[in-house]
């Protein structure tokens, strides 16, 4: 009995993970139906950046977080509005290629400067410590903090998307651009800030997923496909939504993979397929 | 390119009927067909005298070919962008498997097969991709293929994780393998190209030319908009399980990883789109040059791939009809002419 609460457990704590992951997606798809084909890429571009500031900086991992940040924000930024707003059309070819072709050109760079080997963020003996919680259950410290940034920016992303100017902006064009921008809106910049927040909260996630366990450069596509199964599942537009399909994700790859080692994303995946099946619009739908 | 419709300027009223007509087939298009005909001639005797090595590697861009054609008539004519298609070069990898090596059925004649248990396989799997709306299409069909692999890599009696060769080939000789593969991989892609033509020359084809330009206007005129693209749906699952067939039947040995790997998708993607996204001219020449270019640069793996990205990005954005488009709207090529174009006559007063 104890061994599946632990799964259950553990699921819930890497499905907070998953939703920081999922966060940038949901939030492109919302405001520009655009799908980043490179957002796993991303995750891993910064985990390496992370890497760097803690090996060569000396950084500890949540001052480099301090540092990557900002730099992700700025990349979320310049990419959109120099590159992915010529994309952005009723059609989903252009920013499917385009976006893909950053994947491709992500991956092979890292590839060539930090080669194939499997990486990780020192996190100062953080990732070994843990809660002891009831009867022999323990949580480790490490994803109990993951757990709870992804909460607190869950929290955070809704009070900027109901109550700020420019969370207005960002309903007002996902509604109409066109209205929106008759209405003095400046489209491209909302779209260049939305893709700056999505990215720069991957220099939280990334960084958190390089001290959770080893990555390499071609670990991008995996992050990609487990985000884009926390959006479906919980269901488009609602961060509180995705929250939730990152944590169900979590635990049905947990359980699974209990039963079966080989098994556990398998199961993540056949989670993903039923609720597109029987509730294609997600479990919790935004009701508007 | 979009499809030219007559009735408009006969309702505009001023051109008599006579001035006017509609052009279906271009000089250039039939000889074409001859060349087509011709080449295709010349290809089936080439196992008497041509190199083996040269044998592999046409059988390997004839594989292309056939899934570049597929591709673009999926995404390019039926507007279903999928990241997701070598779910059936998997599956007809791995369907070749079964039938050769299981069943004891002639591997040749498998390879047919694989198109049919990929398209039998593609009613299910479309019932849940359909289900995502756009971008998310893309990203869904990634993520079956991902579970293909999955599937197949923890079932032991297909070889698990670490493959399984294709041992019926064994009581053939080699030379034999070797020209009737030849042989399938040409008629394979001849006939891919010729039935993407007569497809789009058909009433289906102007329908899906028509969904592709205004899908919501071409509903609205009785075309059955979810039936067209779940039929184009299935006739790509056919055709790249057809090709993932034949590529492991030369290839004589298949792994999960080779067959359902994500990376089919960038090589197929940008050969599509490098050569001219929705015309039949495109991919053909976007294949020729992509297995050009992959033979030169293949030993500069990862920055060969970081140009092609970065070419696939500029050329998406500023060369959005690719290298075939450019060429066609320059010197008003069409050697695949599957349009219907407006001509105008001189009129007796000698204006258009």
């Amino acid at each position: 009995m104890m061994i599946w609460v632990d799964a259950v457990m553990q699921g819930v704590l890497i499905g907070g993970l998953y939703a920081l992951f999922a966060m940038g997606l949901s939030l492109m798809f919302g405001i520009m139906r655009m799908v980043n084909v490179a957002h796993g890429d991303m995750v891993i571009l910064m985990a390496f950046l992370g890497l760097l500031m803690t090996e060569a900086f000396g950084l500890g991992p949540f001052a480099a977080m301090a540092v990557v940040v900002p730099i992700a924000f700025g990349i979320g930024y310049v990419l959109q509005r120099g590159v992915l707003n010529h994309t952005i059309s009723k059609d989903p070819l252009r920013s499917l290629v385009v976006t893909f072709g950053i994947s491709i050109v992500v991956q092979n760079l890292l590839l060539e400067f930090f080669s194939a080997d499997t990486r990780a963020i020192a996190s100062g003996g953080l990732e070994s410590q843990s809660v002891a919680l009831a009867g022999n259950l323990a949580a480790g410290v490490l994803p109990l903090i993951i757990f709870g940034s992804a909460v607190l920016l869950t929290i955070a992303l809704q009070q900027l998307f109901g109550n700020t100017t420019i969370g207005r902006a960002f309903r007002a064009t996902s509604d109409d651009p066109g209205a929106a921008a008759l209405m003095g809106v400046n489209n491209a910049h909302v779209y260049a800030f939305a893709t700056a927040i999505a990215i720069g909260i991957l220099g939280i996630a990334g960084i958190f997923h390089g001290m959770r366990t080893i990555f390499s450069p071609t670990d991008g596509p995996a992050q990609l496909i487990y985000a884009f199964e926390a959006v479906i599942i919980g269901g488009m537009g609602s961060f509180w939504g995705t929250l939730a399909g990152g944590v169900i994700l979590g635990i049905t790859q947990a359980i699974g993979a209990r039963i079966d080692p080989g098994w556990g994303v398998l199961l993540g995946h056949v989670t993903f397929v039923l609720v597109l099946l029987f509730k294609p619009n997600g479990l919790f739908p935004k009701t508007r | 390119m979009n499809a030219h419709v007559a009735p408009q300027a006969a309702a505009a009223g001023s051109p008599p009927k006579s001035s006017f007509s509609v052009e279906r087939s271009t000089r250039l298009g039939t000889a074409t067909m001859v060349f087509f005909a011709v080449s295709l001639g010349f290809s089936v005797s080439m196992p008497f005298w041509a190199d083996a090595s040269h044998l592999r590697l046409l059988t390997e861009l004839a594989c292309y070919f056939v899934m570049a054609q597929m591709w673009n008539l999926l995404a390019g004519y039926g507007g279903l962008v999928s990241i997701g298609q070598q779910a059936y070069i998997g599956i007809g990898g791995y369907a070749l498997i079964v039938f050769a090596n299981m069943l004891g059925i002639n591997p040749f004649f498998s390879v047919l097969l694989c198109g049919f248990v990929a398209a039998l396989l593609a009613m299910p799997i479309s019932q849940v991709v359909f289900r995502l709306p756009g971008a998310a299409f893309a990203i869904g069909t990634w993520a079956v293929a991902e579970i293909l692999r999955l599937v197949v890599a923890n079932t032991t009696a297909l070889g698990g994780g670490s493959g399984v060769s294709l041992v019926a080939l064994k009581e053939f000789e080699r030379s034999t393998r070797e020209s009737v593969t030849f042989w399938i991989s040409i008629s394979a892609s001849y006939a891919s190209v010729l039935f993407v033509y007569l497809l789009l020359r058909s009433r289906f084809g102007l329908a899906l030319t028509a969904i592709r330009d205004a899908e919501v206007a071409s509903q609205s005129q009785g075309i059955d908009v979810k039936r067209t693209k779940f039929l184009v749906y299935l006739i790509s699952a056919f055709g790249f399980g057809i090709s993932g067939g034949l590529y492991f039947l030369s290839n004589l040995r298949i792994s999960p990883d080779a067959a359902f790997g994500v990376s089919w998708s960038p090589l197929i993607i940008f050969m599509v789109i490098i050569g001219g996204v929705g015309t039949i001219e495109g991919p053909l020449l976007g294949a020729v040059l992509f297995f050009l270019l992959s033979k030169v640069f293949e030993d500069y793996g990862t920055w060969y791939l970081t140009a092609l990205g970065l070419i696939a990005v500029i050329v998406t954005i500023w060369f959005p009809q690719g290298l075939w488009g450019f060429v066609a709207k320059r010197f008003d090529l069409h050697l695949f002419p599957v349009q219907r174009r407006l001509r105008l006559l001189r009129g007796p007063s000698g204006k258009p």
